[in-house]
């Protein structure tokens, strides 16, 4: 898919926050230390930190790379799992915050770990079909996971935002996306229900692998190149196993996609998680270098994307803190404060 | 609920809009409508930038109602670099590691919440500049 | 102006009173200074308090200590000026006397924090300080006490324990007053190890918030001859206010308040610092009474902890200040503060003072809100 106009990639950033809780925490408290852990650490948000609030950060030091002011901006778009109020949008508080009101389109995003990169392909739509000069699309969470559950190893907090507009604007033009969605119910959350269900091994094969290289497969026909035809391909990273395994499958290198493999430090950041991965690959990339991120969501879907790196990129990359400097800003916290922080202490 | 309330203070607590006074050219943090530096009552509006360092600081131990969940925090007085003086909190910084004359830079955090059903404010704090890697 | 004398003086016990309610404490103290004066009947009353709204939802309270303690349909309002509220009714008061539109006034404080919790009480405490930048920030009034005495600390380059001889002397001097809330002396060490309530301000930097009412009577000077043996003549009466924002305030640690006021009232007493033998200044932090004591001429600008070390605020000192125990020993019932004050210089100023009596002539009181927006200053003569 390709809009009629020429877009591209104006502007990035990046936040996560900076508490991290290691793995090995969790399984002291729920294994008594026995088992494997597929993450490093994770990272954890303050208590006075939520969706709103990282996304503002990230939108602000997308603003800073691409040089605009918020008064350009034709639509701003947070798509997340963790919307802090289930009706007011995100986008608003974050539109006014950035001070991009009052001429503009907000709306919230919600497609599991998805709703970012779905957000993006509608601000591409929107920028390409002429209706406004730039989108900021986001993906950001503050993952929450039940007490003892699988997920609560990696469910993390973090996420990027990146302003669409017109390609000769761009530090990277999009070449083409691809979506590929099915009614899939390898993970979901009831309304009014606090922590999501997931089918276990379900959600592996028939629906992370399928759906992520059913899309890049179908980009890369769309395009007509091979995994060798790109410097970096970010996945969805909710360990560190399943993109490494998905790279395998496509014929990626491990070499290729290690930029853009941040879930051993900081764990599943969700809508953020992908989204996140490919600020770490601009923040290092080179003019002409060719970029693929492929995302995942639950329920479920992924989105492809085609990026080529201009020479704008050089001048950019240093007009915001860079992801690493995010990923290597931690303060470890043990099981009882992230308990604290994560509000999962209930009075009775 | 305070909605009325919160929502006037919007554009002050987002994004530090304040004003230039028309007359004498000093900055005005919190906006107001009569001057304090010469009491003329036109004003330019005009943001700050978000940068400073603190005056001073304190820990507090003893939270009021409404910020019992956040305790113990570090309040401040932060100078901004354009002139001002502004009240804030600190974050993502230990309170001991806090020192007159430490530089910070102003983030957009959550203030409090009204309940679990009531509106959540967000606002201005200040944190330590982060070291770029 | 006609000159204001105070003929009669009434106080509880400051502290934690489960079972005497706002009105029961205001009717105590009101007919404890009426029988004082020898009176049965007052023309007006001003009562003064900071937060019977906020805490017991109880707003009116001039009418209604007016039918609570049997004085009928007489002229009576409520002053506030948070903390300083005490001290607004008998500024109130005062100039009712003054120019001459009542004869006899009663001025009455009365403050009631014990029915709330102590988290509510502190937030509505806090309400004296700027809601919409200060309050909605998460400051509390402790907290504003810590960034004073840390900006102190910081320009005037003294640790913690030069404020020691504040918390130590109000101690000392409250063991002698059977109406204090702490009726304990405490040494340096316990001040050195005490817990800390909002860094640097400790639990010995901070008065205690409590229950509790006072009152004076007040007339003219050939009332005051008929009713009073030693009549207390009120020399001075002056109000001034600052930003209220401690940010907004070009230099924090000058109050400029307490300075204005206390030039004013010097003015109208047509005396200065040197005359006054004893000050009941507004402690309600250790840093507040060493910058009161500059603010009002007693020191210079970051020497007024000296005054503490050189052991000049202690009763044998230069200036003897919290005498009965200030608002850290005999306690801080809010709107109720200013008054005790002025009962606390009338005991002095009359020979009552007990164990703490000073030979003095002429006292001042000083009763600051907030971080210092509103100060309101009276000098006394015996």
């Amino acid at each position: 898919m390709k809009p009629a106009k020429d877009v591209g990639i104006v502007g990035y950033g990046a936040y996560v926050p900076r508490y991290r809780l290691p793995a090995t925490e969790v399984s002291r408290v729920w294994t008594d230390g026995h088992g494997g852990v597929p993450v490093e650490e994770k990272s954890v948000p303050g208590l006075d930190e939520d969706t709103v609030t990282m996304a503002i950060e990230a939108a602000r030091n997308a603003l800073a790379r691409a040089g605009l002011s918020a008064q350009s901006l034709g639509a701003v778009w947070v798509g997340s799992e963790s919307h802090p109020y289930a009706v007011k949008p995100t986008s608003t508080i974050v539109a006014e915050a950035l001070g991009a009101t009052p001429q503009v389109s907000a709306a919230d995003w919600e497609f599991a770990c998805k709703a970012g990169t779905e957000a993006l392909q509608a601000a591409i739509g929107y920028v390409g079909s002429g209706m406004v000069d730039y989108a900021l699309a986001i993906g950001m969470d503050t993952a929450q996971s039940r007490p003892g559950d699988a997920l609560e190893y990696t469910a993390a907090a973090g996420g990027a935002a990146y302003i669409v507009g017109p390609r000769e604007h761009s530090l990277a033009y999009l070449e083409g996306s691809y979506s590929f969605v099915t009614d899939t119910p390898d993970f979901f959350r009831r309304a009014y229900q606090h922590y999501p269900e997931h089918a276990g091994r379900f959600t592996g094969e028939p629906a992370y692998f399928k759906h992520t290289v059913s899309a890049v497969r179908g980009l890369l026909e769309e395009l007509g190149y091979g995994p060798q035809d790109f410097a970096a391909a970010i996945f969805h990273q909710p360990n560190a196993k399943f993109p490494q395994r998905v790279a395998k499958m496509l014929g990626f290198s491990q070499a290729q996609i290690k930029t853009g493999l941040l879930s051993p430090q900081i764990g599943n950041t969700y809508a953020g998680s992908s989204m996140l991965g490919l600020t770490a690959v601009l923040d290092e990339a080179k003019p002409g270098d060719r970029v693929l991120l492929a995302s995942f969501g639950s329920g479920a879907g992924s989105d492809a994307f085609s990026f080529v790196v201009t020479d704008a990129v050089a001048e950019r990359q240093s007009l915001a803190p860079n992801t690493q400097t995010y990923v290597a800003r931690r303060k470890p916290i043990d099981y009882a404060l992230y308990v604290r922080y994560r509000r999962k202490l209930v009075m009775h | 609920m305070n909605v009325p309330r919160y929502w006037r203070t919007e554009s002050a607590r987002y994004r530090l809009l304040g004003e230039t006074c028309r007359q004498c050219g000093k900055p005005i943090f919190p906006p107001r409508d009569v001057c304090p530096h010469c009491t003329e009552p036109q004003q330019e509006p005009r943001t700050f930038a978000g940068k400073g360092e603190v005056y001073s600081y304190s820990t507090v131990h003893q939270a009021p109602a409404g910020f019992t969940d956040y305790g113990p925090y570090t309040v401040a007085l932060v100078k901004l670099d354009e002139g001002p003086l502004v009240t804030a909190q600190l974050t993502d910084v230990e309170n001991e590691q806090v020192y007159v004359g430490m530089p910070v830079e102003m983030v957009t955090r959550k203030i409090k919440e009204e309940g679990a059903n009531g509106m959540i404010v967000y606002g201005y704090k200040f944190r330590p500049l982060i070291q770029q890697v | 102006m006609i000159d204001v004398y105070i003929v009669g003086i009434g106080q509880t016990n400051a502290g934690e009173h489960w079972d005497r309610s706002l009105r029961d404490l205001g009717v105590d103290a009101m007919l404890a200074a009426l029988q004082d004066a020898g009176v049965g009947q007052v023309e007006t009353l001003y009562v003064g308090n900071m937060l019977a709204g906020e805490l017991v939802a109880q707003a009116q309270l001039g009418a209604l200590l007016a039918d609570w303690s049997g004085l009928g349909c007489i002229e009576a309002i409520r002053a506030e000026a948070a903390d300083a509220s005490g001290a607004a009714a008998l500024r109130m008061g005062y100039l009712a006397v003054a120019s001459g539109a009542s004869d006899l006034v009663l001025a009455c404080g009365v403050e009631k924090t014990t029915d709330a919790d102590s988290e509510s009480v502190d937030q509505a405490w806090s309400s004296g300080m700027d809601g919409e930048y200060e309050t909605s920030q998460g400051l509390s009034m402790p907290a504003v006490g810590g960034l004073l005495m840390r900006r102190y600390m910081h320009e005037h380059g003294v640790g913690r324990e030069a404020f020691a001889p504040f918390a130590v002397n109000a101690h000392a001097n409250g063991a002698n007053n059977p109406y204090a809330m702490f009726q304990r002396p405490i040494s340096v060490e316990a001040y050195a190890h005490s817990g800390m309530v909002a860094d640097p301000v400790g639990m010995f930097d901070v008065a205690p918030l409590c229950d509790g009412a006072a009152a004076v009577v007040l007339c003219a000077a050939d009332r005051a001859r008929e009713l009073a043996a030693k009549p207390v003549r009120v020399c001075a009466s002056a109000v001034a206010t600052d930003r209220v924002a401690l940010h907004s305030r070009t230099d924090p640690l000058s109050l400029q308040a307490a300075h204005l006021s206390a030039l004013k009232a010097y003015a109208q007493a047509g005396v200065g610092p040197h005359d006054i033998d004893l000050f009941e200044l507004h402690d309600s932090f250790s840093v507040m009474a060493a910058l009161s004591l500059e603010a009002c001429g007693f020191a210079e600008r970051g020497h007024g902890t000296d005054l503490g070390l050189d052991g000049e605020i202690g009763l044998q000192g230069r200036i003897p200040i919290s005498t009965m125990g200030g608002l850290k020993a005999r306690g801080h019932p809010l709107g109720a503060t200013g008054i005790y004050q002025v009962v606390e210089l009338a005991q002095q100023l009359r020979g009552e003072a007990g164990a703490n009596q000073l030979d003095c002539r002429l006292g001042m009181a000083q009763s600051l809100a907030g971080s210092g927006a509103t100060a309101i200053t009276h000098i006394l003569e015996a």
